[in-house]
This record gives structure tokens, C-alpha cells and sequence, in this order.
């Protein structure tokens, strides 16, 4: 067999988090009763006209700039036509041939190698409403609902360049893109709500060769997971076709999660033919440099720039991906700086101990489920580097914290687990330790180590824990030369 | 006079000095569409008991003292593409013909606020797609000129209504010429506003770039009159220009001294009716006998601005009907297996041969590989279309020329015999859509008993030289004041 | 002839319509008759000329984001020819 270069590109559609739709003023909150957040305009009614969301706008503007595109100044939309129950107007309104951004990138890193991705645009459209099945899919399904809710939210598409050679670098695009959106605030990233969708188009081709094979689009993709998942297998799928002598087929597929496999959509409709053409209920939209420049000013700092901050401050270059990946968890580290010195130590805690937890529950940091403050995880770390706890003694304090919202040195008090330290206090039970076991000094005088270890337990175990571990080996040391 | 062949201007002063009441006036115009609709057929839907409701509103208000505003208590027609909140609103065509409109047009909302009445809707060509009325899936309309003539079209029914004394004012649309074709064919006055001037919204879309709401009535102060109502800007119509709206009876002046008409020569070559022709040119000896300065101008590019517009409207109207698909309203054929089966057939059922063919002929002139060679074409031929006006507007000041090439012609299913034969009829008035800019269509004599009309075209957003020009020629003839025959071997 | 019935039958089912094999000859007629005389434009010189994407000198239509009122959930369905769980019932959506 030989060996193939995997090529992929992603689409990725994500839903704008405006209040209201991009061409009528219905409110875009997610999960409302059916057909409750509708107008004759996101209905498709006859004579109603769209009316373009400013914030709209400014978002694709925002997410642009964050992205590293060039903001194009004259900007018109276009219909996009085909027919779908859920599509009210059978068209759908949208950018073709003069998208709002072109040309940006985005740096990912994967094994520790970094690798530009880039951006060929970005355009500004209305999703389209949902089709609730009567049966578990829409091949087995006899009729559907249709809900317009969503009909007309806000989205934008942003293209990569096929610049992807496995899922690893997929994924890694993906979760750097979904970090970017959300820094900057132009969408909520909820995958399982779709709100960041995703889809891929693949190909495969023999090593030495330069020509892209024919590519397939998996649509589909709702998770990091999917996404990495149906590439594997689409790629491995497109080798075996080419190496049994055949063609892969330029079509539709999708990802069914449930059997981890990508299944044709062609049915026996028409070829795509979309016939764009200019909208003609709209104005153009001439962008005043003046407008970018004040949104490029309230840009807030991107993840790259922040794990650059992050590695300048001495957190380990893992510890610093997995922190920015998530604006909330890199908000929350930047709290929690506001208490401790010992960013290291804390960035551990983060992606240990806390992210543990979370995934545990199921829950993201900024849910009130969560009790401990960014405060509260910088005093843990303080109270361990001061010598008040013993990092077995201070798991034991986090696992308290997460029951109760209080300052760990509080809970520290409450549950008796100051270590203790003090010299006087640890030199009696010293002596006390020697008296009581003769036959292990005799045994470490013989040279055997390990009957220190025994003899430390022999206070810990005293002291339920408590003594000061560090103090306790020094005295015995001494004591014993 | 009868009360239902009166004008506005006139019943409004009846109102207001309580010499008639508005139910008094709606009944009248009611026992007029009783006795001659079912020769004329202007009407879709009849709206009597909100009609008579909102009268006697009216006429409680004038009894209160209150001072009302010019439409208000008087009787109008609405054509059927016109959204009217809980009254039917079917375009002519089968598949919207049960449809309900859940909201109003900004138009409707306007002359509601002034307290009007609307007697109902009227009948119109499908979509708006034709110049003869003949289109409709609902009923023919005849010319009240002689009854085996159309009434023109698109909007032949809210023409035919005020020729018939079945309405004091009316609303049609016009996208090619159809408010101004089917005032000429009908002997009463049709404007097309400046594009942008009327909110679209809820004037239900044929082709986006060229629809535009305006007045049929009776005269030109008439139509001066529902301009102010129904011009400015609306929030809901991104193309609606902000503007200020002047108030348009004022421009209502006798006095064409100086104004520079010009005669584009190629509305008057080949294709025109000698007759039509000979109408044209005595008003131009009229407008000269009132001090106006003729010039001859030349618009290079009008013939092609009849394929080009067909190639540009069925291109956004194949966008613009993709709505009705059965899902949301309007017909649903109920034996198909599957939705696109539905969609499919819902359409095939419910819509009339010339709107499957402009559809068709849009979506071929947007397909893949013939954008281009079509419809950019079209687009770039349009540029031109506007440049030849605004060239001719650095001479004059407004455009005559004949509003139709013919009168109103007999009912005979030409359309569907040879429609590129019709559409080339439309060459008068559809350069005004393609550019954009105002039109009015005034009677202006007579050839074998059917009316001519005049057209007048102004400047983007001058409609008040336009309206100052065919006021000045109305007050000066009589052609107006002639009442229809209701003739004819029907 | 620029369409054959075959072209026809391709826009039509473009168009989600259905054009029937008594109508074809004809319509396929007319509509060559149309895009035979849209040739003409081919006489015009287009080079450099701007299409007409927009009559008005108008730009930069924008709408504040705020939300308002669309209209009742029932009206929203009042026409709908068939209802299911509040929302618009259609066939099975895959032929």
C-alpha cells in the first residue's frame, strides 16, 4: 500500500449571539417554544422585506479582525436559492462573491509543532429553521414539523484553506477557532445546541503526487470528537477506494455518530444549482474605516497573545494551550493570579485537580455548581507553598471546598488540618519516637533507610497527618548522626 | 353628478361640511358595484361590513367636530397583492387563494391611520404578471370602455373600479408599467412613484428592483392626494428612501411656462398606433399652447430595455415565488408522498402558465453558466437604460410619450398565443422601472371610443413638476371628466 | 433552438414545477422565442459598464439590535395547511 496525504478544509458555520435575528427584530433566544419567535419576515410571508442587523455587522467585523482577515469594505448580500421545508423563503440570504473577509489565518500547534491554517473567508448569512422528525431520522421518519425559530439567527461562515493533513490538525484548527469566537464574544459556541457547526471536506492523495484527490463533504459534525472521529474514517474510508482501483465520489456525506461511520446524502434530487444573484430588498453596506478601527480597538486579548503571557509568567507550555483554550477557564487563571504568585502551581491545580472535577460533573467552570472562587484556589496554593499544608492535606481541603463556598485557610481551621511546625511540639514526639523503637535506630545506624521512612510514619501517623513532613525527616536526621 | 363618480377632493369637502355621510357615500358606491360588477368582474373580495363599520367610525367623528384628513370616510380598492391584515389577499392566484394576511403593508397601516375605507381587493393579473388582467385565477375584468376590451394589467381591476364608478380612488402596484398602462386603457389617472418613495412592505413581491406602489383615480389632485398618504419612509423597507415627503397638492399649479418637455424620439417610431400617435401629438400642441418648451430628445437604449426587463424581473421573481411551496400557507396538494413531492406539485397546481413560464425564464437566465450571457447582461443594459434618462434630464425637465403603443385591445387570449408579442407592448413604460424613476399616465383623448393615455416621466423623487405638468394639462381639457359607457356585446 | 425539452424539464425541476408532455412543445417554443430575441442584447457594448445591482443611492440601511414583538404563535399558523406540535406539518422530507 502506499502511503496518502490527507488534505481537509472546514467550513464552519457559527450562529451570531445578536439579540435579535439578522433580518427582522424576532428575538434569537435558543430553546423556545415552537414557532414563538417568528415574524412575517423570518415566516417567508408574502410582501414582508429584510431589514440587516447592524451588531450583525459589527460581529462578522470583530470576528474578522480576530482572525487576521482583511475587512472588505463594500459588502452586498446575495440569495442563495433551493428549496427547503425549513427554509421560509426558499432562498436563503447570504454573501457570494463579495464576502465580508478575506484572507485571515489562525496557528495552531500539534505535538508540539505549530502550523499556520489559513482563512479564505468569511461571509455573513441567515440560518435556517429546524425540522423536528416524527421518527428517530429523517429517512425514517413519515412527515416532520417545521420550526422557524431559528429561521433568519445570524451566522457566519468561516472557510479555511484546504491546509489540514490529519484530524489532529482538524481538531486543533477547530478548538482554536471555537477559542477565538468566544474571546472575542461574537458567538456562544455551544456545539450541542449548534450554535458552532462544523463540516469538513476531505480528500485523499498518493504520496509525490501534487494534485488534491476528489473531495467528499461531511456535514454533521457536532463535536470535537465527530469531527476527528469521521475523518479517520472518511480518509480511511477514500484510501480503500483508491487502492481497490476505484473513484471517490464528489457528494454530500454525513457523520452517523451513533455507528461512527460517513454515509452518502445524494438522493435522486437535481445537482445544485444554487443561481445566486444580488439581493435586491437590500442595500449595499459601505464599511467606514473608522467603524473597523473602533471595533479592532475593544478587540480583548486573543489566546495566542494570552499563552504568550501565560508562558512569560512561567506556566508550562501544555498547562498554558489546555488554560486559553477556554476563555472562561483563562478568565478564571486570571483571577486566580490576582491571589497567588505561584502561577505554575495554580495552572496545575486548574487543569488537575479542578478540570477533573468538572469533567466529572459534567459541568464548565463558570457554573454555579462549582463553588471555588479563582480567590479561593490562589489562597490553596499560598497556604501549601507557606508550609501550612502538606499537598496530601491540601486535597483534602479542595475536595471541602467544592462542598462549601469558604477561604480554604477557614476550612483549614474548621477541620483541624494545620500542619504542624512548630519546632518544640515536633521535638518531643521526635524523642518520644526514638525511646519507643530501639530496633529501627538500630537498624537505620546499620545502614538500613528505609527505617527512617518508618520512623516518619511513626509521627505522621501521631499526629493524624499533621506534622510538618519536611521538619519531621531534618529533626530525625539530626537526632540520629 | 353621481356620488360614485365623484373624486376625492370633492366628497371630502362633502364630509366635512356634513352635506353626505360616509355611510351614505360607502352604500352608494356599494349599490353601484351591485348593479355593474358582474359586468366589469374589478373585484376579488369584497370587504361591506367593515367597510360600513369603519364609516359610520368616520361619521362619528365628523359629528364630534373633529377636522379629518382628506381619504378619510372616502372608498378605495386595494389590489389583491396589497396585504391587508384578516382580509384575503390572493394575488389572483390559486395558491394563495385562501390565504388570511396576518399583517398589514406599511401603504395599508398609512391609510388606515387616516381613517379611509376600503371597499375591497381587487382583481389583477397573477403575481402581477401580464397587462391584461387575463392572468388572474379568479374572474376576467373588462374595460368599461367597451366590455370585450381588457382593462390593461396588471392592476386592470383597481382601474377598471374607478372607470366603473365601482371605487372613488384605488391602489396598484407597477413593475413594468401596471399602474400606468391600465389607467391609459381605462381613461383615468395612474402614477408610478419614484422607486423608493412607497414602502414595499407588504406589497407582495413580483421583481424587488422595479415594484412600486402608487394611486389610480379619477384626477390628478386625486392622486396627489393618496401620494401624501402613502409616500415615506418605513423602517421595514431597507430600500425606502429617506426622504422628506412634500406635501403633493401643492404642486398642484397651472403653469407649464418654460418647463422643457422633451418628446424621446424613439417612443414614437415604428410600433406605435397612428392614431394613439395622432392623441400624443395634439396634447404635445396643447402643453405647447400652454408655454411649455418642446424638445426632442433620445433615449439610444429603449429597445432593449424590453428584454432586459424580461430577463431581470422573472430572474428576481423566480427568487421571490419560491415561497410558496405549501409548507406555510396557500395551497398544499394533500396526496404527495414527500415534501419535495408536495412543494412540487403545490406549485404545478397552483400557479397559471405565464407565472410558470417567467419563473422558468428566471431561473434559467441565474442557472449555472447562462448568469452571465443573461442576467448580468441585463443588469449592465439596465445601466445604460439609466444613463440614456439621466442624459436626457440634463435638457428637460419631464418625458412625454404615449403611455401603451395601442388602446385597450379585445380580450382574445393573445397572451397565450404569442407572449413575446404582448410583452413588447410593454416598451413605453418599462423603461420608467428600469430607471426608476416617476410616471404618470393621464387621459388625453379619445380613437374609436377607447381612451388614450399620456405619459408623463419625471426626475428620481420630482413628482411635483410631474404632477404640476398633467394638472396643468387636465385643467386644460376635459378628457377626465368623460364617464365610461359600460359598452359592448357582452 | 437554445433549450430542448429536456433543458425545459431540467429548469422546471429546478423551479419545483412540472411542465406537462401535452404542454412542452410548446412551451419549449415560446420560451426559445423569448431567448432568441435576448439576443439582441448582444448587440449592445457592455465592456467597463457597472451592473445595476442597486437603482438607489442608498447605503448602509442598518437596524439597531433590539428585539420586538413578532406576531402571536397562532397567527403564525393560522394558514398553515397542516399542523403538528405547534409546528408546520409537511410530508416526509427525503423522496
Amino acid at each position: 500500500m502506499k502511503n496518502y496525504i490527507t488534505v481537509i478544509g472546514l467550513e464552519v458555520h457559527a450562529e451570531l449571539k445578536t439579540k435579535t435575528k439578522a433580518f427582522c427584530s424576532c428575538s434569537t433566544e435558543f430553546g423556545a417554544e415552537p414557532n414563538t419567535h417568528v415574524c412575517p419576515v423570518c415566516l417567508g410571508m408574502p410582501g414582508a422585506l429584510p431589514v440587516l442587523n447592524k451588531r450583525v455587522v459589527e460581529f462578522a467585523i470583530r470576528a474578522g479582525l480576530a482572525l487576521n482577515c482583511d475587512i472588505q469594505k463594500f459588502n452586498k448580500m446575495d440569495r442563495k436559492n433551493y428549496f427547503y421545508p425549513d427554509l421560509a423563503k426558499n432562498y436563503q440570504i447570504s454573501q457570494w462573491d463579495e464576502p465580508i473577509c478575506l484572507g485571515g489565518h489562525i496557528d495552531i500547534r500539534v505535538n508540539g509543532e505549530k502550523k499556520r491554517i489559513g482563512i479564505t473567508r468569511i461571509h455573513m448569512e441567515e440560518d435556517a429553521g429546524k425540522l423536528v422528525h416524527s421518527g428517530l431520522t429523517i429517512s425514517t421518519s413519515d412527515y416532520s414539523a417545521v420550526d422557524y425559530n431559528r429561521a433568519g439567527v445570524p451566522l457566519i461562515e468561516i472557510v479555511s484553506e484546504p491546509d489540514m493533513r490529519s484530524a489532529a490538525e482538524a481538531r486543533a484548527y477547530m478548538e482554536q477557532l471555537k477559542a477565538i469566537l468566544e474571546y472575542t464574544d461574537v458567538c456562544d459556541c455551544k456545539m450541542q445546541e449548534g450554535s458552532l457547526r462544523c463540516d469538513a471536506n476531505i480528500s485523499v492523495m498518493p504520496e509525490g503526487t501534487t494534485e488534491f484527490g476528489t473531495r467528499a463533504e461531511i456535514k454533521n459534525l457536532n463535536s470535537f470528537r465527530a469531527l476527528e472521529r469521521a475523518i479517520e474514517y472518511e480518509v480511511e474510508r477514500q484510501i480503500e477506494i483508491v487502492e481497490d482501483g476505484g473513484h471517490v465520489v464528489q457528494e454530500t456525506r454525513t457523520w452517523d455518530d451513533a455507528n461512527g461511520v460517513t454515509l452518502s446524502m445524494r438522493s435522486k434530487e437535481e445537482a445544485h444549482d444554487y443561481r445566486y444573484f444580488p439581493e435586491p430588498d437590500l442595500v449595499p453596506v459601505n464599511l467606514d474605516q473608522a467603524w473597523i478601527d473602533e471595533i479592532k480597538a475593544t478587540l480583548p486579548e486573543l489566546p495566542s497573545a494570552r499563552k504568550e503571557r501565560l508562558l512569560a509568567e512561567d506556566v508550562p507550555e501544555d498547562n498554558a494551550d489546555i488554560i486559553v483554550a477556554s476563555k472562561k477557564v483563562a478568565d478564571y487563571f486570571d483571577a486566580g493570579t490576582k491571589a497567588t504568585k505561584n502561577l505554575k502551581a495554580l495552572s496545575n491545580w486548574l487543569i488537575g485537580d479542578v478540570a477533573g472535577y468538572l469533567n466529572a460533573e459534567g459541568i464548565e467552570i463558570d457554573d454555579p455548581e462549582f463553588r471555588i472562587t479563582p480567590d479561593h484556589l490562589g489562597e490553596l496554593v499560598n497556604l501549601i507553598d507557606k508550609g501550612v499544608l502538606s499537598s496530601k492535606l491540601a486535597k483534602q481541603v479542595f475536595a471541602e471546598m467544592l462542598k462549601e463556598n469558604e477561604a480554604p485557610e477557614a476550612l483549614v481551621k474548621k477541620l483541624g488540618l494545620e500542619q504542624v511546625s512548630d519546632a518544640g511540639e515536633l521535638g518531643k514526639l521526635v524523642d518520644e519516637v526514638i525511646a519507643a523503637n530501639p530496633q529501627s535506630i538500630a537498624d537505620f545506624k546499620a545502614g538500613k533507610k528505609k527505617a527512617l521512612g518508618f520512623l516518619v510514619g511513626q509521627i505522621m501517623k501521631a499526629t493524624h497527618g499533621k506534622a510538618n513532613p519536611g521538619m519531621v525527616n531534618k529533626m530525625l536526621m539530626e537526632k540520629l548522626q | 353628478m353621481k356620488l360614485y363618480e365623484s373624486t376625492v377632493h370633492e366628497l371630502h369637502e362633502q364630509l366635512q361640511n356634513k352635506q353626505l355621510s360616509s355611510v351614505e357615500l360607502t352604500k352608494a358606491v356599494y349599490d353601484r358595484i351591485d348593479e355593474v360588477e358582474e359586468k366589469i368582474g374589478a373585484y376579488v373580495t369584497l370587504d361591506k361590513e367593515n367597510a360600513l363599520a369603519q364609516a359610520a367610525k368616520v361619521d362619528a367623528m365628523i359629528a364630534a367636530g373633529e377636522t379629518i384628513k382628506p381619504l378619510a370616510g372616502i372608498p378605495g380598492a386595494i389590489k389583491d397583492n396589497i396585504s391587508t391584515k384578516g382580509l384575503r389577499t390572493t394575488c389572483s392566484s390559486h395558491i394563495l387563494d385562501n390565504f388570511i394576511p396576518v399583517y398589514d403593508a406599511h401603504v395599508i397601516a398609512n391609510l388606515r391611520k387616516d381613517e379611509t375605507i376600503f371597499l375591497g381587493k381587487t382583481n389583477m393579473d397573477e403575481f402581477a404578471m401580464g397587462s391584461t388582467t387575463e392572468t388572474s385565477y379568479m374572474k376576467k375584468t373588462h374595460n368599461a370602455w367597451n366590455l370585450d376590451c381588457v382593462p390593461g394589467g396588471s392592476s386592470g381591476g383597481s382601474a377598471a373600479a374607478i372607470a366603473a364608478g365601482e371605487a372613488i380612488w384605488s391602489l396598484g402596484s407597477d413593475t413594468g408599467g401596471s399602474i400606468r398602462q391600465p389607467a391609459s386603457f381605462n381613461g383615468v389617472v395612474g402614477i408610478k412613484p419614484t422607486y423608493g418613495r412607497v414602502s414595499r412592505y407588504g406589497c407582495v413581491a413580483f421583481a424587488s428592483s422595479l415594484d412600486q406602489i402608487g394611486p389610480i383615480t379619477r384626477d390628478v389632485t386625486d392622486a396627489a392626494i393618496v401620494l401624501n398618504t402613502i409616500c415615506g419612509v418605513d423602517a421595514h423597507d431597507s430600500t425606502s428612501l429617506p426622504v422628506d415627503v412634500p406635501d403633493f397638492t401643492k404642486a398642484l399649479r397651472q403653469d407649464v411656462k418654460g418647463l422643457r418637455i422633451g418628446l424621446p424620439k424613439e417612443y414614437f417610431g415604428e410600433g406605435i398606433d397612428a392614431k394613439v400617435k395622432e392623441q400624443i401629438m395634439l396634447a404635445v400642441e396643447k402643453y405647447k399652447e400652454l408655454g411649455a418648451e418642446i424638445v426632442e430628445v433620445s433615449l439610444p437604449h429603449t429597445e432593449y430595455a424590453v428584454i432586459t426587463y424580461y430577463i431581470i424581473a422573472p430572474a428576481e421573481a423566480s427568487a421571490n415565488l419560491a415561497r410558496y411551496d405549501g409548507v406555510r400557507y396557500g395551497y398544499r396538494n394533500k396526496e404527495a408522498k414527500s415534501a419535495p413531492e408536495m412543494t412540487k406539485l403545490s406549485r404545478t397546481e397552483g400557479f397559471g402558465s405565464e407565472v410558470k413560464r417567467r419563473i422558468m425564464l428566471g431561473t434559467y437566465v441565474l442557472s449555472s453558466g447562462y448568469y452571465d450571457a443573461y442576467y448580468k447582461k441585463a443588469m449592465q443594459v439596465r445601466t445604460l437604460i439609466r444613463k440614456d434618462f439621466d442624459e436626457a434630464f440634463r435638457k428637460v425637465d419631464v418625458l412625454l410619450t404615449p403611455t401603451s403603443p395601442v388602446v385597450a385591445y379585445p380580450m382574445d387570449g393573445k397572451i397565450a398565443m404569442d407572449p413575446l408579442a404582448i410583452y413588447m407592448l410593454d416598451v413605453t413604460t418599462i423603461p420608467v422601472n428600469m430607471a426608476g424613476l416617476p410616471g404618470i399616465s393621464i387621459p388625453c383623448g379619445f380613437t374609436d371610443g377607447m381612451p388614450v393615455g399620456l405619459q408623463l416621466i419625471g426626475k428620481a423623487l420630482d413628482e411635483e413638476t410631474l404632477l404640476r405638468a398633467a394638472y396643468t394639462f387636465e385643467q386644460a381639457t376635459d378628457f377626465h371628466k368623460a364617464a365610461a359607457p359600460l359598452g359592448g356585446n357582452k | 433552438m437554445k433549450v430542448t425539452e429536456k433543458d425545459v424539464k431540467y429548469i422546471a425541476a429546478l423551479s419545483r414545477l412540472e411542465i406537462s408532455e401535452a404542454e412542452m412543445p410548446k412551451f419549449t417554443e415560446q420560451f426559445n422565442q423569448i431567448l432568441n430575441y435576448a439576443d439582441i442584447l448582444q448587440k449592445v457594448d457592455t465592456t467597463g459598464i457597472e451592473p445595476t445591482f442597486s437603482i438607489l443611492p442608498l447605503y448602509n440601511v442598518l437596524r439597531e439590535d433590539v428585539p420586538q414583538e413578532g406576531v402571536a404563535h397562532e397567527d403564525a399558523l393560522k394558514n398553515a395547511p397542516a399542523v403538528h406540535n405547534d409546528g408546520f406539518k409537511v410530508p416526509r422530507v427525503i423522496e
